[in-house]
């Protein structure tokens, strides 16, 4: 019910972005990486609610379209999960944009196993290995002699995005992978079945599993913060030059504590 | 206003109320094939059908759905295999055997198992059949076909069970009497006159009961485990059609490949359950007993 809603929402911004910009208020145009749309979903309602007379439009699409909008000038924000690309910046400048990043939290992902298992740590190799269904059971990365259950999200998911992406490399998960449609299921996946490995958010952590450490760096705000820790990396929001009115007012916001509180409870590292 | 206007009123009111099931359904079909058809201008129906990779989001996307097809149909068939026997059996003995008190009691308890939630037993299965039948059996998972098609039957022993019931009510008392007059035990009695009698309604019964497995959602979602590959045993996981656009329709980029792919995976489900209703509809005709024991 709750996927159906977003659809749903999606539909309706998507209709609003098309919508012509004729409203009095306020308008912000919020476009790109879908790892970062939950949370600037979520803080746009929040804003939204204190300043009644903003209209936040926001879409998906994935950083490049975040980042070409931007350029084009059809965007004021531009969600990324990745810094721009040089390209990117000498087309901005030659357009006469002026691109400004603002990291507005940590995308840090964390692989659990049960708490039953031996094995405590994996190198990103190791991990590449076992998703891509090259390594397949425990003892040949020193654990039990078990087959190893691969568990992962659904391919649209921004956290299977990032971890294809910092972990695979862009390789294919293996087919022979379980889906868990939740940061949520994949815990509880994981808590029953000492042969499994899941991968999560490191917002949903908790006792029922255990972390392994990743080329023995522990996961935490800290080490994703420092880049330590390899499974992590920032999300960015850029605007042309420095942002001015309601964007501003929308960056500041999500920067702000309450903001802040927003990116963690959407499973992020908060950034203050 | 006369007695005659009020008539004709009501009347045209029924009309159109029955008109509108019929226009929602057609809305809800010409949705479906708007936004599943534009997949066709990216992939050949003969790659999505049988394409053994559903990699969506990479870059090419291969958006094969065969995995998908043989999940759903794999669950479907075993759930069908333990729910068939226990629905049918358990109709006739509600029907035919049973004291009254039982019955009463039975027909409750199984109505009462259609009203169960999904979500409710797709948790059950997960939380509970899981992790049993991977330490009974020592399996790496206990997400897998064997859990799914268990639940799923739970699901449609109702649907098989009431309706074979009332197929088996519908037999007239003249067959019964003629054959107890004959010498009939009460076992040669059901098994050779009543179930035969009943045969078409039952036939229905299982095939919507089946239907049912196929377009269950939540279930499969939660307790089939979700791998998108063919499986080499029973004890593998699968990824019917319905998890799969539960799963990843919430993402998908409007109007994407991905998303038209989604939808195209419902018309073959649509497909599916239609020609599951059809078969059943023309068994119900073609079987049809004339006479007294029209059903």
């Amino acid at each position: 019910m709750k996927r159906f809603f977003r659809v749903l929402v999606y539909g309706l911004l998507c209709l609003l972005v098309a919508a012509p910009a004729a409203l009095a208020g306020g308008n912000v145009v919020i476009k790109g990486s879908t790892t970062v749309l939950p949370v600037a979903q979520a803080a746009a309602e929040a804003y939204m609610k204190l300043h009644k007379d903003v209209n936040i439009s926001l879409s998906g699409g994935g950083s490049g379209d975040g980042v070409k909008a931007l350029i084009d000038k059809s965007t004021d924000i531009a969600n990324s999960s990745r810094e721009m690309k040089k390209q990117e910046t000498d087309l901005a400048k030659s357009k006469g944009v002026n691109p400004m990043a603002h990291v507005v939290a940590i995308d840090a992902i964390v692989p659990i196993v049960n708490p039953k298992n031996k094995v405590k740590n994996l190198s990103t190799d190791q991990l590449s290995q076992i998703y891509q269904g090259k390594i397949t059971n425990w003892k040949e990365v020193g654990g039990e002699n078990l087959a190893i259950v691969v568990i992962s999200r659904d391919s649209s998911s921004g956290t299977y995005e990032s971890w294809g992406h910092l972990v695979l490399n862009g390789a294919k998960v293996t087919p022979r992978a379980q889906l868990q449609a939740s940061n949520g299921a994949i815990v509880q996946a994981v808590s029953k079945n000492r042969y499994a490995i899941g991968y999560i958010g490191i917002g949903y952590l908790n006792k029922s599993v255990q972390a392994l450490t990743v080329k023995g760096v522990q996961a935490s705000a800290k080490t994703a913060l420092s880049k330590e820790y390899p499974v992590a990396r920032p999300l960015y929001m850029y605007t042309n030059g420095a942002p001015k009115g309601d964007t501003e007012g929308f960056i500041k916001f999500l920067l702000s504590k309450k903001g802040q509180e927003i990116v963690k409870k959407e499973g992020f590292v908060p950034v203050k | 206003m006369t007695r005659h206007q009020k008539e004709i009123i009501i009347k045209n009111v029924f009309f159109i109320l029955s008109l509108v099931s019929i226009l929602i359904l057609g809305l809800i079909v010409v949705f479906l094939f708007r936004e599943g058809l534009p997949l066709f201008r990216e992939v050949s129906l003969r790659d999505f059908i049988f394409g053994m990779e559903w990699y969506p989001t990479y870059n090419p996307p291969s958006y094969g759905i065969w995995p998908l097809i043989v999940g759903s149909l794999i669950v479907t068939v075993f759930s069908s295999l333990i729910a068939v026997p226990l629905g049918v059996l358990a109709a006739v003995y509600i029907s035919e055997i049973a004291p009254p008190a039982i019955k009463e009691v039975l027909k409750a308890i199984i109505e009462l198992l259609s009203g169960l939630p999904s979500v409710v037993l797709g948790f059950f299965g997960m939380v509970i059949v899981a992790p049993w039948l991977q330490e009974t059996f020592d399996l790496p998972t206990g997400l897998n076909i064997v859990n799914a098609s268990v639940i799923l039957a739970i699901m449609a022993v109702p649907t098989i069970s009431s309706i074979s019931e009332d197929a088996l009510y519908a037999v007239p008392n003249e067959f019964k009497e003629a054959s107890y007059a004959l010498g009939a035990t009460k076992f040669e009695t059901i098994a050779r006159i009543i179930i035969p009698a009943a045969l078409s309604g039952i036939s229905t019964a299982v095939i919507l009961g089946m239907a049912r497995a196929i377009g269950e959602t939540m279930v499969v979602l939660m307790v089939a485990g979700g791998a998108a590959a063919i499986p080499e045993s029973i004890f593998d996981s699968v990824r019917p059609m319905p998890a799969s656009i539960a799963a990843e329709m919430g993402e998908a980029p409007f109007r994407s490949g991905h998303y038209h792919a989604l939808f195209a995976t419902g018309i073959v489900l649509f497909l599916m359950t239609l020609a599951f209703n059809l078969i059943a509809d023309y068994i119900s005709q073609k079987f049809k007993e004339v006479g007294s024991a029209t059903l």
